[in-house]
């Protein structure tokens, strides 16, 4: 088949599926004219390579098609591939905007699929670098958002402040976001005190500076009128179309697994869940806003909390040994050798683990068969549940209000697409 | 509360439901594969069930000579904060099988990506086309017998 | 350019093109295809701590018809290699590429059935950056490279003195995509 024969195959099923979309919005003027329009892959404002096919009414959306797959990169296929460590650095290109978040997702459903719990002190620390990663995510989220409603100030300072964060990543796993930092049953290794102090530092001036944004935002009649009541979606909805995180808070759900399946030590610290009535652009944004002083509570909290101790659980044959120790000792030489060759070995049996990650439910699925690698990982990803709600938002919306949608939605096309 | 769940399956579906597994306190309940969609209005509409939401559905190759593929639905109830997954096992030889989106319309996106990645059908979808791959493209690359680098020149590049 | 064309290749005509290629280098138009990670660090290129301000290429144009620097930032799948070339194809010339990250010079990490390994199997490519994904300042340093290589008159993808027939061609390319 030659480039075109395909290229015609492609552009004709998504056309027929926009033609034949059930839509509930018409119009009887006569000067409303049908066009279709295509929107993405490559569009400032689509986060990355979605694309979203359009039929127009006028100014006015009659359909909406979204289209995925620009950024299939087949991680499904390769974590059958490799063994259940090769496959963490995976997961940091997940959801790129958090990755810390997603490899502390991964190693506890293979922790719980193997049978084993990390020592209080990881559990602190892997709260730690979630909430960090949360926040990061958050700001990036809320500063795109801004940038395609038209405030690009408030984009480089959201930024500015990412990169104190990354500064923090770098001092603790060497990279500035592609982190790999968890292990299974540990973490690759302890958080140093300046590393501590880096973060007391950060969080110390960080609220101040995000005011500076939020007058910036919430006092800016064009950024708050574009936003308000653009992209509803009601509570039924949200549920039935499987939303989740800020997006389904935003519409009066309490959904937060950190609350409702407590995982790491979150049952332990003291933090409220943001809940907003509104269902549009605006209560997103403001979810969203509101998380991060949240996690902020959530930093502080850990920092007091966390307990001395070792970064890895006492379970040889599962955990990889220290660097050091492989190099002098007889006994971990042999357990690195095993783990690196054969791998973690877990039993037969399947679980799935989900966590509250900046987007919303990151779930594991993996199917074990004994071997060092997982027979099937399925990754349930926020970032593509959330998008399928796209269509429902902008139907029977202006044009222009697209951008103010996906940037609300927040999605992120790496783990979408996966 | 999981065990009211398993009882009330067993008791209103004693010929639907083929097998209850537990591992690491989590339930997998295999149904029958014509069932499904009976089973799954059960689970949302019961009032001690309550699943109203959908977490995921996906597929999975199990490599045998018989029910090669199985379908896996994620579920979990916003009221009661409980989890439970449900199987059905899909023939190499029949890949069709019902369609849940009626039950949970989120569950549409979930069950074009089993297709492009199995060929799994699901009958009763009202836009079932591939999700991630291009349309042209012939095969199901998450199957086992897929290789990891593809199918040499299945999908075009541009000329240079 | 019809000076060129016209004066063929005389002491004048080069010292003009010296000229030409100083501004040319020092106000490059990048287009930003961010795919995916490297996307991220392609911003932070963009924002104030690294600032290309100061490498006169801080005009990020989101529409390929003007802009003369493609920054492909992030892994290129053989769904998206056909919308790459297109967006390349639409860039005036002379154009420059860059590779950005391990995924789209070789595939990188990712040797699978989706993704194309390598974009230079239809671009042809100018600076391949290294990194998985590339700080940066790596970034800055290939931009760096390819004002030397402007300098030098030097393009990967045409030749820099546009010919009477290369101009046809364009024209014939422009029309095609119109077309399409």
């Amino acid at each position: 088949m030659n480039i075109d024969q395909a290229m015609d195959i492609r552009q004709q099923k998504i056309l027929a599926a926009l033609e034949n979309k059930n839509t509930s919005v018409y119009f009887d003027d006569a000067l409303d004219n049908e066009m279709i329009l295509n929107m993405g892959p490559q569009h400032p404002a689509t986060h990355g390579v979605l694309r979203l096919l359009i039929k127009l009414d006028g100014e006015t959306v009659a359909a909406c098609v979204p289209e995925l797959g620009y950024l299939h990169r087949g991680y499904e296929k390769l974590a059958e591939n490799v063994s259940y460590h090769e496959f963490i650095p995976h997961t940091d290109r997940l959801d790129y905007l958090s990755p810390l978040m997603n490899n502390t997702a991964y190693v506890l459903a293979v922790e719980k699929l193997v049978g084993i719990e990390a020592p209080k002190r990881v559990q602190y620390i892997r709260t730690i670098i979630s909430e960090m990663a949360r926040i990061s995510s958050h700001l990036l989220g809320i500063g795109a958002l801004a940038m395609d409603v038209g405030a690009l100030t408030v984009f480089t300072w959201t930024f500015r402040e990412r990169e104190k964060m990354y500064d923090i990543f770098e001092l603790l796993t060497g990279a500035r976001f592609t982190t790999s930092f968890t292990r299974v049953g540990g973490l690759a290794h302890d958080m140093t005190p300046e590393v501590i102090t880096a973060i007391k530092e950060f969080i110390a001036q960080f609220p101040e500076k995000l005011n500076e944004c939020i007058t910036m935002l919430n006092t800016n009649r064009i950024f708050v009128e574009r936003m308000d009541g653009v992209g509803v979606i009601t509570q039924d909805q949200a549920i039935a179309m499987g939303m989740s995180g800020p997006n389904i808070r935003a519409v009066g759900i309490e959904h937060d697994l950190r609350r409702t399946q407590p995982y790491l030590v979150y049952n332990e610290l003291d933090f409220n869940i943001p809940v907003l009535n509104d269902g549009d652009c605006l209560a997103r944004y403001y979810v969203r806003l509101n998380e991060v002083k949240e996690s902020v509570k959530i930093v502080i909290q850990c920092l007091d909390k966390m307990p001395a101790g070792p970064v890895h659980a006492n379970e040889p044959k599962k955990v990889l040994p220290r660097k050091e120790q492989i190099y002098t000792r007889m006994e971990e030489l042999i357990h690195d050798f095993m783990l690196i060759n054969f791998g973690v070995n877990p039993p037969v049996g399947e679980v799935y683990h989900a966590v509250e990650a900046s987007k919303g439910e990151l779930g594991f699925y993996i199917q074990s068969r004994g071997e060092g690698h997982p027979w099937r990982l399925k990754i349930r990803s926020p970032s593509f549940m959330n998008l399928q709600s796209t269509s429902l938002l902008v139907e029977g919306g202006m044009i222009s209000d697209i951008v103010a949608v996906l940037g609300s939605l927040d999605p992120v096309m790496g783990e979408a697409d996966k | 509360m999981l065990t009211t769940v398993i009882e009330k399956l067993k008791l209103h579906f004693s010929n639907s439901i083929l097998d209850v597994r537990e591992f690491r306190g989590e339930t997998t309940i295999c149904v029958n594969k014509a069932d499904i969609v009976k089973v799954c209005t059960f689970l949302r509409d019961d009032e001690s069930c309550s699943f109203n939401y959908c977490s995921d559905v996906c597929g999975a190759d199990a490599y045998a000579p018989e029910n090669r593929f199985e379908v896996i639905y994620n579920l979990y109830s916003l009221s009661y904060k409980h989890r439970i997954r449900l199987k059905i096992f899909v023939d190499e030889s029949d890949l069709h099988c019902p369609s849940v989106i009626s039950v949970w319309p989120g569950a549409n996106w979930p069950e074009r990506e089993t297709y492009d990645m199995f060929g799994i059908i699901f009958d009763g979808h009202n836009d079932l086309r591939r999700m991630y791959m291009p349309e042209e493209f012939e095969y199901f690359p998450l199957r086992k017998d897929f290789p990891m680098m593809g199918v040499p020149d299945s999908i075009p590049l541009p000329r240079k | 350019m019809g000076l060129e064309h016209a004066l063929g290749d005389t002491a004048l005509t080069t010292t003009i093109d010296s000229a030409i290629n100083w501004c040319r280098k020092n106000s490059l138009w990048p287009m930003p295809l961010g795919i995916s990670c490297c996307g991220i660090e392609m911003m932070a290129f963009a924002m104030p701590r690294f600032d290309v301000a100061r490498f006169g290429a801080e005009v990020f144009r989101f529409s390929p018809r003007q802009a003369d620097l493609l920054i492909v930032a992030g892994t290129t799948t053989y769904k998206m290699a056909t919308v790459v070339r297109k967006i390349y194809d639409q860039m005036p010339d002379p154009k420059w590429v860059i590779a950005m990250g391990a995924c789209t010079s070789s595939g990188g990490m990712y040797r699978t059935y989706s993704v194309v390994q390598g974009i230079d199997q239809f671009l042809p490519v100018d600076v391949y950056v290294a990194g998985c994904p590339p700080r940066p300042d790596n970034l800055l340093h290939a931009l760096i490279m390819i004002q030397e290589k402007i300098q030098r008159g030097e393009s990967r993808s045409t030749p820099m003195t546009v010919t009477a027939e290369r101009q046809e061609q364009q024209l014939l390319q422009i029309q095609g995509i119109n077309n399409n």
